[in-house]
């Protein structure tokens, strides 16, 4: 699909708005719908979008294997640090009150903090599925996808 | 009642797509049609007033899952396989019987349930009135399913981020093509140039 000048336009065009967008749903989830988990898919949805325009490769090169791992974990150990770090300031385990001296600010600082890490999480997990899916059988796939997709779905 | 009108429309709309998913043959359209599915079922949550939910099914169910349906599709058949017994009148008649079965314990089970978005019903009296009232004066954060989501529930939403990080870690050890036979193939190569000593 690399060679479509319409659709990498579009895609050019419309891949910083998709992660602008997920980045407002991310961190406006408390005022209006969505938190870490619909930014975290809408996030991974441009970096697919790239890789399905421009190839696997260069989706791989965007976004190297080892910081998706590293991601993978950060987010999951973000949420706990934010919950041991309750715990070192005299609360329970993912008490936000403690946070900051107000409770409220604390508690907007948990809460943001917590869903950063299940972003991150989610972006990371839908990321590597579907380098793993379309990567799965590397020959097949190791230049462009476009004559083997395009034929198949036919 | 507008909204119940709507949700029935929207639930034929829902079993007609079913219909057409288990008629067609084409892959291909079985993947396009699911992903309507779930934009239909987004559109049912949103008349249901759980935008958050709907928010998820739209971008989860509609968008990734389609596009990992046809990544996966690749490696398949473009046509469904027809299987010799599936005209069968047994298998169908026993699959019909439990389908009637689970269908008429679902709807005695249904009955019993109160109304969509009764205020008086079991589930909202117990600690939902405290999160609806503490939300916005104590913490003000508008979006209650934000606080309940990430702090009144923070632990469950802890164990639902680690299902996904050891879901998505499980599927990577299965995809990644490090098998046994890739590995005792890679070993017997480097063997064979005479690296390892």
């Amino acid at each position: 699909m690399r060679d479509n000048p319409v659709l990498r336009t579009a895609a050019k065009i419309l891949f910083a708005p998709i992660i602008v967008f997920g980045l407002y749903v991310q961190f406006h989830g408390d005022y209006s719908p969505g938190g870490g988990f619909q930014a975290g898919v809408i996030i991974a949805a441009a970096f697919i979008l790239h890789a399905l325009i421009f190839g696997l490769e260069a989706g791989r090169r965007l976004v190297p294997e080892w910081l998706n791992l590293a991601m993978l974990a950060a987010g999951v150990l973000i949420y706990g640090g934010v919950g041991v770090a309750g715990m070192m300031l005299d609360g329970l385990f993912l008490d936000y009150n403690v946070l900051l001296p107000d409770p409220s600010a604390g508690q907007h600082v948990g809460i943001i903090l917590v869903e950063f890490g299940v972003g991150l999480t989610v972006t990371s997990v839908m990321l590597a599925l579907f380098h793993a899916f379309a990567g799965f059988s590397e020959n097949r796939f190791a230049d462009n996808s476009d004559d083997t997709a395009g034929g198949r779905s036919q | 009642m507008t909204v119940f009108v709507t949700n029935m429309l929207l639930l034929l709309f829902l079993v007609f797509l079913l219909v057409l998913v288990i008629r067609t043959r084409r892959l291909f359209a079985v993947v396009v049609l699911a992903g309507a599915y779930s934009l239909v079922s987004a559109a049912m949550f949103v008349n249901l007033d759980a935008v958050d939910v709907a928010f998820t099914e739209a971008a989860v169910g509609a968008g990734i899952s389609t596009v990992l349906f046809l990544a996966t599709m690749a490696y398949l058949p473009g046509r469904e396989k027809v299987l010799p017994s599936s005209g069968r009148i047994g298998n169908a008649m026993s699959a019909a019987i439990i389908c009637v079965i689970a269908g008429a314990l679902l709807v005695a089970a249904a009955v019993e349930l109160p109304p969509v978005g009764d205020p008086t019903a079991p589930a909202h009296l117990h600690v939902a009135p405290r999160y609806l009232e503490e939300s916005y004066s104590f913490l003000h954060i508008p979006n209650v399913v934000t606080t309940v989501l990430a702090s009144y529930r923070g632990f469950d939403t802890l164990g639902e981020t680690i299902v996904v990080f050891t879901a998505g870690l499980g599927v990577l050890v299965l995809l990644s093509g490090y098998t046994r036979t890739r590995r005792t193939r890679d070993e017997a190569l480097s063997k064979g140039e005479g690296d390892d000593a």
